[in-house]
């Protein structure tokens, strides 16, 4: 039976039926967690979409992390749950404190739609261990205005020192975007960060689209094995097992 | 009743002419009325009816002269719905429309421009359809001037932030800069959406005793009389006092409208639903009753307020944005009411459909207004306009005059390459990336060829299909013939869906054009309507709406006839679409299709000029439908490796966009029939660059000819460069005899060109440091 795994929509969730494409694409049960509901519907996973959750008018993700829908997420989370942020879902942890940082406005100050390449810091995580290798660069498109990823100094040595850096922005060989490299790293974020995930391992967050990337008539499938990491360790999860094949978050 | 006085017109002026009603048209109204005065209300409902914008009074009688197609043609809903629907298989149709925002983008961009997406997108999906896709076509005046600047940037911010927000992709569109546009820019939008054929729902207001329910954003004081004051008038200054006429958008409230509006025609709960776009809710009950043969009574003091005190005229023809009005049995209206307050939205029973015909306006018991549906709409007034030509019109060349020098380039000393260079990165040519990154083009995930490239191409999920949408206009051919400018907007719209093996569905069109009280104006619209009509027969393309926008003038003069031309088609398998970029070494290249003489109207005679008394190539529509037949079997046959039509900048900047988006070079050698000038960046119509693996070019040749078309092989692909040598009897002897700045002979590095073409536009709009 397949597993079940939820998608949170926001009423401006825009990227909600993509996801549940692509999960469905992977093998999984979508299911859809309407924003007001207080519970998660017993899924063995959740995936927060993209989109501009209450319309982000004040800043990307302010308001959705009061919604009941997220105290159940964040609840999960304790838990130990699976969770995963795509942009504007990301923002959404990010403001909810699920995963470390901030996401600034884009260094132009314009939305920037366009393809970039990220590359897997790290394959002992629910969410890559389905990846071919780490470091081998991922083309998916980026969507946002608010995706430069920031924090002091020290902020960005305790994530680097706890393996929280997932995702970095790379060039088409695999090579590290500098942080001033506007085409590889096009919002500007620190370190090139582009995917983060939480000291225990079980909640991330990126910016770029997997699930706009997971089918080669799209121009690119390399986002699949993110979806595909997801459900298999949602699957795990469900059938009583450790969520992922490694210890993650040890420092 | 208190009418807001515009500020710049004499106080003794009559009501009925502040509101932009002639006293003709007041003589008209009083015998729709039976012979009685309208009272102040019903003036303000008749002035918005019977603009320009909403009664299409000027254009109606030539738009009837369009082939609007048959249930044959696949058309499910035509002209004078919301949007025109066209059957595409499997139970699916496609709901597409195109629409002008010009003068409240010229007004306040960004909002203009939003409001823009945001209407266009309700006429989708009050169809019943998802909303799929956003193409614009946007016109400009010079790039260096400060206000094109502030304009393009506010346009296009506008676009992005209200499609980015709702998650429809933007995946198409034009940006173009011509000096007639400098004070009335156009900003023209269309939408396509994709819906189950058993969900098409009509804009009617059927059953006395159901209830006319409004749901939504409230109603408010923003864009009061958008459609009679800023649409249906001569621009004469950007005036701020017309800024509370230009609306505001609210694109989170649009994407709330989509999900509920979907919602209610998907679980039946509708009878018919309306968007209330330009005339707000006279608009929208006189509409809906008309097409239902109904009339709608509507409770004034039911209808949810933004703010206090709007007297009953500012509440009847309000434009406020993201609401909608649908007709509901009584004993729906709680499930109605659910799904809207799910979604968040204010929701009210407005009033009530009747039997009488009348739109009755009342408060309390007392009635404020009534008036028959239909004298505000398909009774509404027509007016036959006087076309005059102009009279300055340019004569032919004589037969046998020699052509000017400056049609032949290397006499005139230019180096074929540098002139291939500055095309490329000239505004109009160059790469719009900096552009359409500010939009998300991959929302939805099925886009399988977003913007710059050609047509976009959008997946059907479920399905083996895919849609694949252009457009195209034609202003400068369309200043000097407007005729032959529509008829070209057409040809190169639905070649550049063909090209791709789509069959191009129906043709939905915006026409941009002056004061049609101006004879020469009203002229240009006739010639333009009859090109648009010629050119779809033709090629066997209903036209299945679109939207007329009259008064783009400013005190600069009139803009250059613009049809804007949107495409819808459909392609059978989307594993076998061809795209224009050379796609392997070796591959043999093929010109299809006949050079003719005549630079007049192109890029290149922007850029060197031309002899005055020169001529636009013409277009013979026969042969362009047998190139698009050739290229659609050809594709269908796997014969063609890419396809990519000659337009824009001619043969040369075909063949650099072939090799520049494939990464390959290639080596040409071009026959010269005419002057080295038409060959290499002459715009004659119905030609296309093909390439092909070397054992299939005799078979496209001999498809090419069974179709009755000239074909010629005339290189191959490979290398990093690309090469075109002139050759024959036209090339004018050795390079060298003309000294050392001229040549025979064009070789330019891949790499060159495409960073001149990357470039262009932002070195124009002053945008260098921008991604």
């Amino acid at each position: 039976m397949p597993v079940r795994v939820g998608v949170v929509v926001f009423p401006g969730s825009n990227c909600d039926r993509d996801t549940v494409h692509a999960l469905d694409l992977a093998g999984a049960e979508p299911v859809v967690l309407w924003h007001e509901q207080a519970s998660l519907d017993g899924v063995a996973a959740v995936v927060l979409p993209g989109g501009f959750a209450y319309g982000d008018y004040l800043r990307a993700g302010v308001i959705a992390r009061f919604s009941p829908v997220m105290r159940a997420v964040e609840a999960f989370a304790a838990e130990g749950g699976l969770v995963l942020g795509i942009c504007n879902g990301f923002q959404v942890l990010a403001e909810a404190g699920l995963v470390p940082g901030a996401l600034l406005r884009n260094r132009e100050l314009r939305f920037l739609g366009r393809d970039v390449h990220i590359a897997a810091e790290r394959l002992d995580t629910p969410f890559t261990h389905a990846l071919a290798a780490a470091g081998q660069p991922l083309r998916m498109p980026i969507a946002h205005g608010e995706g430069c990823y920031f924090g002091d100094d020290p902020a960005l040595d305790a994530l680097e020192a706890d393996r929280g850096v997932l995702f970095r922005y790379v060039d088409e060989r695999g090579e590290r975007a500098a942080d001033d490299d506007r085409t590889a790293n096009p919002n500007g974020s620190l370190r090139a960060i582009a995917g983060v995930i939480a000291p225990r391992g079980n909640v991330a967050g990126l910016m770029p689209h997997p699930e706009r990337a997971a089918e080669g008539i799209l121009g690119s499938d390399d986002g699949a094995g993110i979806i595909r990491s997801l459900v298999d360790s949602a699957a795990r999860a469900a059938s009583g097992g450790d969520a992922s094949p490694v210890t993650v978050g040890a420092r | 009743m208190s009418v807001a006085e515009p500020p710049t017109v004499l106080p003794e002026e009559p009501l009925h002419r502040r509101l932009g009603v002639t006293d003709e048209e007041l003589v008209a109204i009083r015998d729709r009325l039976g012979g009685r005065d309208p009272n102040d209300l019903e003036l303000a409902m008749f002035s918005v009816m019977w603009s320009e914008h909403c009664s299409y009074k000027s254009s109606k009688p030539l738009l009837r002269t369009l082939p609007i197609g048959t249930a044959e043609d696949g058309v499910v809903a035509g002209p004078g719905e919301n949007a025109g629907v066209i059957s595409i298989g499997d139970g699916l149709a496609v709901a597409f429309k195109i629409e002008s925002h010009n003068h409240p983008s010229a007004v306040e961009p960004y909002q203009g421009a939003a409001t823009g997406v945001g209407g266009i997108l309700r006429d989708i999906f009050t169809m019943g359809a998802r909303p799929i896709a956003i193409l614009d076509p946007l016109r400009f005046g010079e790039p260096g001037s400060a206000r094109t600047r502030i304009l393009v940037d506010g346009v296009i911010r506008g676009i992005g932030g209200y499609g980015n927000c709702v998650g429809v992709p933007t995946v198409g569109g034009e940006l173009v800069f011509d000096p007639s546009y400098q004070g009335n820019p156009l900003v023209n939008v269309m939408a396509i959406g994709l819906l189950e054929e058993r969900l098409l729902t009509l804009a009617a207001a059927p059953g006395p005793g159901n209830l006319v329910v409004l749901f939504g954003s409230t109603t408010g004081r923003d864009g009061i009389g958008g459609a009679s004051v800023l649409a249906s008038a001569t621009f004469t200054h950007d005036d701020p006092s017309k800024r509370p006429s230009v609306q505001v958008g609210d694109p989170f409230a649009e994407k709330l409208l989509i999900e509920a509006s979907l919602e209610l025609i998907e679980r039946g709960l509708v009878e018919g639903l309306q968007d209330l776009g330009a005339g707000g809710i006279t608009c929208a009950t006189s509409e809906t009753a008309d097409r239902a043969g109904t009339g709608i009574r509507v409770d004034l003091d039911a209808i949810p307020r933004r703010e206090p005190g709007m007297a009953p005229f500012e509440v009847m023809i309000s434009e406020s944005q993201e609401r909608m009005c649908a007709a509901v049995r009584p004993d729906r209206w709680d499930a109605v009411r659910e799904v809207c307050e799910r979604w968040g939205l204010p929701v009210a029973i407005i009033g009530s459909v009747t039997d009488d015909g009348d739109i009755t306006v009342v408060s309390g018991d007392t009635e404020l207004a009534r008036i028959p549906a239909a004298a505000l709409t398909s009774d509404a007034i027509v007016h036959d306009r006087i076309a005059t030509p102009p009279t300055h019109r340019r004569a032919a060349p004589a037969p046998g005059a020699p052509l000017d020098p400056s049609d032949r380039l290397p006499e005139r000393g230019m180096d074929p390459g540098a002139v291939l260079l500055a095309l490329l990165g000239s505004p109009n040519l160059s790469s719009r990336r900096a552009v359409f990154e500010q939009y998300d083009s991959t929302v939805g995930a099925d886009t399988v060829v977003g913007p710059g490239h050609g047509a976009a191409v959008l997946r059907v999920k479920g399905t083996t299909k895919a849609l694949v949408a252009a457009t195209d206009g034609n202003q400068s051919v369309g200043a000097l013939d407007p005729y032959l400018g529509a008829a070209l907007s057409v040809a190169e719209a639905t070649r550049n869906v063909a090209i791709t093996g789509a069959r191009p569905l129906g043709i939905t069109n915006c026409l941009n054009y002056g004061d049609p009280t101006r004879p020469e104006a009203f002229w240009q619209l006739q010639e333009g309507v009859r090109g648009l009509g010629d050119a779809c027969r033709a090629l066997g393309l209903p036209v299945t709406g679109g939207n007329v926008s009259l008064y783009n003038e400013a005190p600069g003069g009139a803009i250059a006839p613009t049809a804007e031309i949107g495409v819808v088609g459909l392609l059978d398998d989307v594993a076998r679409l061809v795209g224009p970029a050379f796609v392997e070494p070796l591959d043999t290249i093929l010109l299809v299709g006949e050079t003719t003489p005549g630079l007049a109207g192109s890029a290149y005679a922007g850029l060197a000029g031309v002899a005055v008394e020169d001529d636009p190539p013409s277009l013979d529509l026969a042969r362009e439908a047998a190139l698009q037949r050739f290229i659609r079997e050809a594709i269908a046959r796997e014969l063609v490796a890419s396809a990519q039509d000659v337009s824009g900048g001619g043969l040369a900047v075909a063949l650099a966009e072939g090799a520049m988006w494939g990464d390959h070079g290639a080596v040409i050698r071009l026959p010269v029939a005419n002057s080295p000038a038409v060959e290499l960046f002459g715009e004659s119509p119905s030609r296309l660059v093909v390439t092909t693996r070397p054992r299939f070019a005799p078979a496209l040749i001999l498809l090419a000819r069974q179709h009755g078309l000239p074909v010629e092989e005339i290189g191959i692909v490979g290398g990093d460069r690309l090469v075109i040598e002139l050759a024959g009897a036209g090339a004018t002897g050795a390079a060298e005899e003309r000294g050392s700045r001229v040549a025979d002979a064009l070789e330019v590095p891949v790499t060159d060109l495409r960073h001149t073409w990357e470039h262009g536009l932002a070195r124009a709009l002053g945008w260098e440091g921008v991604g």
